[in-house]
């Protein structure tokens, strides 16, 4: 199937790394995928990265062991496409979108260009539907709609992976029927970590509205480039020609980020900040701006990149980059993973941007926003307080400070802890989080308004079922 | 004009690709083509600038992805830089970074994704204006004089002579009527010759239109946000940065600046930011009311639109094409507020693009030149009296810029940059924005230049004297500051009674004045007077609270007052019941002061 007319040239002058240089070539297009074969019939794929009147600069995807200067280049006249249809889903491809679970090759419905295109703001719809994740701390705090982009900023050794999951498994639109699925990129992981991924989505019957796009740590590291890209083209297609509402999760990002500052290196470029490329902004946009909704059509992307945070330093470029793109972030903490709080949700440096059109009257509950502001602040306040213990003891704070920090205690293994299988719906978060709200002295409840206390505040309304 | 032409110099107006590498394309056979000038690249034709000439090879930064381009296809020359088009229909549109309305280019593209290769004019062709002539037959016309007006919502729009004319005597003006903006209004005829006059022209977006003079600015902005206004105000005509790290809420408040700037003309330049952010300022923006006109803020209003993962060379003149439109509008006399989201994603194409032309990098892989074209953007800002022989008119350009340091450390260069060139700086701070204090704009850190002209401003339009309530009120957060130091790690427990008022007092400042919602019906805009009133009554609280500490009421007493409550919520009064409520306010507040000194001495 992968007949692809074109001429064919002998005439590589050099290879360096994953980078070929040939003679130039009049058919020879900017980012054009070619084809290289050795004599002894090994196939490589690769990519045109410059074009010039006496050499042509081709990157190839994969390894480039057993490549010389006699190897014949084939020009295929076009980008990297990926064939695209229904017959995807339950599938497994390699980061350029070859099928690798054995089965046949998929017939397309249509070939796309990898790198998509940019979606004009303009047709953008609004994201402003909640996603109800049966998380508290994500609901409760970071509200997701859908079509947002929302990271989870971690370290190697926490459970993001399991929080990945337990979010796929669990999340709803409250009082919508779905046709959902599931993309999922695994960039550079370790063959275990991608063992449970399957696992996972098997045991909750997801795999066959899934897509998995793998490319291996022992994989070439050039595919970590496309894996992500070939992932989104076929979210795009299941989201909007499907109509299907479909989780990306995308990980992990910091392996991406390594392999494009690796070919920069071979490039030979000006690094920027760290030794990765100036461009890395704009090319982790085009990754990430893929999420989205489009008027006029039902489908969405919702998208989860997973990066673990080198050395938990959230201004290394990786996490701050993709802060700046992406619509807030869930930032995972090392310090309440070893206090045992799964999941170890941290919520002062986490945010969901898109929170604020997506909770209230009819979508979560009228008091929703006053009440995450008010956890927001009191625990800070009781983080505070915490600190002041290191310092001179639990005996010198103040009655308020106590109890501040015993309210700070309470949110973290009341509200934030829950069980891996727990699903909490939006109410039930809400009435948590009330029960502990009202430890503090209702002068200190500043940010909620008199009718809400009226309304919700245990002690003024009588206990409704359940609590 | 002689021309001398050398042997094998003749200009040629097609060239030949003989590079590709990503955005930048060099070209041969280019000989006469100047730096800046435009070209249409390859066989597709797309838009491309020339940076870089070296005998006939011109090297090319293409406004749009390259892919599939080919060494061999052509070069074609426009002779023209990389230009506006400015004129009636200009308001309410939503452009991309070279000034194409989106909206024309999905009709184009067939869909909600862009391709490459589309061309559409800025303003629409179509649409008729009514042109009331102001100028006649046998008046001599200079650069800025006013042919006629049209009206565009509640704007009078002039059609002015444009700066690049020669002027002369009007051989010709349109009668009362209406044209589209390829119809010829009016007929120059002077020492250059005779002018066909539209009522639409281009401007080259890298050079600043002229004026007569710059004037000192002396006008508050009124953004009806009080630690804005008040503390560290911005002016008509003046230039602003807010630096911020990722969450703390820039986005936010440039919305809120850009909605309710006393500002006659608001140019909105999302340069590489997030599309469902340009997204939701592209849905709310139509929804807003004026509050002066009772109109559609979109009615006076231009939106660019270059999300992060449009072309980068697009990105870096997104930001000169807005410009270029806020003074158009100035010179018609009019107060333009310019904000663009974010800067720093305009020097970072600028890294980009230099890093692509293998430039020597200075500061973090950012190009030397850096600070020159920082310098370049906001000196654009301005209060000037404008152009035209007959015109005693005023207009200003306001610039807000947003900047987006890398790891939120303002000691990189973009930020550091921009510090020297702007007159006010509202600094965001990652623990303001942490306690869900918004705008989380940092009060030790900022600063406005724009102070000592205001105090007037304050007092003839409120009648109070601002700028000793402000002065009152830093003094107040200053201590409390390093009382919070003490207080951190000795407990506030151990702190004297005195100081323990002073942090109550500063606390009042900052929860019932500094913290503002920008979602709240009433609170998202807090007029001059309301905003003076308030600061006044706080600043007081200190002054009359202290007595009671002096007298032995303790401090838990003070803290348990029910008129604190009150304080705290004058904020969310509407303006018409404010002076009721501020009223009340205090007579409860003295009350229990009096009760609770009473008790103290019973």
């Amino acid at each position: 199937m992968s007949q692809i007319y074109g001429l064919t040239y002998r005439g590589i002058k050099a290879v360096k790394g994953p980078l070929v240089v040939m003679r130039s070539v009049p058919e020879a297009s900017y980012d054009e995928v070619v084809r290289v074969y050795s004599e002894d019939g090994r196939e490589w794929l690769g990519q045109v990265l410059e074009v010039t009147s006496d050499s042509t600069v081709i990157q190839i995807l994969g390894d480039t062991e057993g490549l010389d200067v006699s190897s014949l280049v084939k020009f295929t006249g076009e980008p990297l496409r990926l064939p695209v249809s229904m017959e995807i889903l339950g599938r497994v491809f390699n980061g350029s979108g070859v099928p690798i679970d054995g089965g046949p090759p998929v017939r397309a419905e249509e070939r796309r260009d990898i790198n998509g295109a940019p979606i004009n703001p303009t047709m953008r719809d609004y994201p402003d539907e909640f996603v109800e994740t049966g998380i508290s701390a994500i609901d409760g705090m970071l509200s997701l709609v859908r079509g947002q982009k929302l990271p989870i900023f971690s370290e190697s050794g926490l459970p993001h992976n399991h929080v990945a999951t337990q979010i796929a498994r669990q999340a709803i639109v409250p009082g919508k029927e779905e046709r959902f699925a599931i993309v999922f990129a695994a960039i550079g992981l370790k063959h275990d970590e991608v063992l449970f991924f399957r696992r996972e989505f098997e045991k909750f019957g997801a795999l066959s509205r899934s897509v998995l796009f793998l490319n291996l740590a022992n994989d070439p590291v050039i595919e970590r480039i496309t894996t992500p890209r070939v992932a989104l083209t076929a979210a795009e297609y299941l989201a909007f020609d499907q109509g299907m509402d479909v989780l990306v999760i995308l990980t992990d990002m910091t392996n991406y980020c390594e392999a494009l500052r690796e070919l920069s290196a071979a490039r030979e470029e000006v690094p920027s900040r760290k030794g990765y490329p100036g461009y890395m902004y704009s090319d982790l946009a085009s990754i990430y701006e893929r999420a989205g909704r489009i008027k006029g059509r039902p489908g969405s992307i919702t998208m989860m990149p997973i990066l673990t945070m080198p050395g938990g330093d959230l201004t290394h470029p990786i996490p701050d980059l993709t802060g700046y793109i992406t619509e807030g972030q869930i930032f995972l903490d090392f310090d309440l993973n070893n206090r045992g709080i799964y999941p170890p949700i941290n919520v002062l440096p986490s945010l969901s941007r898109l929170m604020k059109d997506g909770i209230g009257r009819g979508k979560t509950r009228e008091d929703h926003k006053e009440v995450a502001d008010q956890m927001y602040s009191a625990y800070k306040e009781g983080t505070r307080a915490r600190e002041l213990v290191q310092i001179i003891g639990e005996a010198g704070l103040s009655e308020r400070e106590r109890t501040y920090l015993e309210f700070a205690k309470r949110f973290e293994t009341e509200f934030v802890a829950q069980g891996y299988k727990e699903r909490r719906p939006i109410e039930e978060t809400l009435n948590i989080a009330w029960r502990i709200i009202s430890l503090l002295p209702e002068t200190e409840l500043t940010r909620i308004s008199d009718r809400t206390l009226e309304k919700y505040h245990p002690r003024r309304k009588p206990p409704t079922g359940g609590e | 004009m002689q021309r001398i032409v050398g042997e094998g110099e003749e200009e040629t107006a097609v060239g030949r690709i003989i590079q590709v590498k990503g955005p930048v394309v060099a070209a041969d056979r280019m000989r006469g083509a100047k730096i800046r000038e435009i070209v249409r690249v390859g066989e597709e034709e797309l838009i491309g600038e020339i940076v870089r000439i070296r005998g006939d090879v011109a090297v090319i930064q293409v406004y749009e992805p390259t892919s599939g381009m080919r060494v061999g296809e052509p070069v074609k020359r426009t002779g023209e830089p990389l230009s506006a088009e400015l004129g009636p229909g200009l308001l309410g549109l939503v452009l991309d970074g070279l000034g194409r309305p989106l909206k024309r280019i999905a009709e184009e593209a067939g869909g909600p994704f862009i391709t490459r290769g589309i061309e559409v004019p800025t303003l629409p062709r179509d649409k008729v204006w009514h042109f009331v002539p102001k100028a006649s037959q046998g008046d001599a016309l200079t650069p800025g004089d006013v042919i006629g007006t049209v009206m565009e919502g509640a704007i009078e729009h002039k059609i002015m002579v444009p700066p690049g004319s020669a002027g002369g005597r009007a051989e010709y003006v349109a009668p009362e009527g209406d044209y589209t903006v390829e119809e010829v209004v009016a007929t120059l005829s002077g020492p250059g010759g005779r002018e066909d006059l539209k009522m639409h022209h281009r401007w080259p977006v890298r050079i600043p239109r002229p004026f007569k003079e710059k004037l000192d600015p002396s006008e508050l902005l009124v953004t009806g946000q009080r630690v804005i206004d008040t503390f560290f105000p911005a002016v008509k005509g003046g230039a602003v940065a807010i630096p911020g790290g990722f969450g703390t809420g820039k986005t936010v408040t440039l919305h809120q600046v850009s909605k309710w700037a006393d500002a006659d003309v608001v140019v909105y330049v999302g340069c590489g930011e997030r599309g469902n952010e340009m997204t939701d300022l592209l849905h709310t923006f139509p929804k807003l009311v004026d509050p002066k006109t009772g109109r559609p803020l979109m009615e006076r209003s231009v939106l660019i639109a270059n999300t992060s993962n449009m072309p980068v060379p697009a990105r870096e003149a997104s930001i000169f094409i807005g410009v270029t439109y806020a003074e158009y509008f100035r010179d018609m006399g009019l107060h333009v507020v310019l904000t663009a989201d974010s800067t720093s994603r305009w020097a970072e194409a600028l890294r980009e693009l230099s890093s692509r032309l293998e430039e020597i990098p200075s500061e973090r892989g950012f190009p030397a030149y850096l600070p020159d074209f920082i310098a370049s953007f906001y000196e654009r800002a301005g209060r000037v009296r404008v152009l035209g022989s007959n015109r005693d008119e005023v207009g200003s350009v306001a610039i807000i810029g947003a900047v987006s340091p890398s790891g939120g450390d303002f000691n990189e260069p973009v930020t550091q940059h921009t510090m020297r060139y702007v007159g006010a700086f509202w600094a965001l701070d990652k623990d303001l924005a942490f306690k869900r204090h918004f705008p989380a704009i940092n009060w030790l850190r900022s600063f406005s230049k724009y102070l000592e002209g205001l105090r007037n401003w304050w007092l003839s339009e409120t009648g109070q004297d601002m700028m000793e309530y402000r002065d009152k009120a830093m003094a107040l957060l200053q201590r409390a500051s390093s009382l919070e130091e003490v207080a951190r790690v000795v407990g506030e427990a151990a702190l004297s009674d005195e100081n323990r008022l002073v942090l109550l007092a500063a606390e009042l400042i900052k929860e019932g004045f500094l913290v503002q919602n920008a979602y709240h019906e009433v609170d998202t805009f807090c007029p001059p007077r309301k905003q003076a009133l308030m600061l006044k009554v706080f600043t007081e609280f200190y002054d009359r609270l202290r007595p009671l500490v002096d007298a032995g009421v303790p401090m838990s007493a003070i803290q348990g007052m029910k008129s604190l409550g009150a304080l705290r919520r004058l904020k969310f009064v509407p303006p018409e019941e404010f002076d009721s409520a501020l009223d009340e306010a205090v007579s409860r507040l003295e009350a229990e002061a009096s009760s609770l000194m009473a008790e103290v001495r019973a």
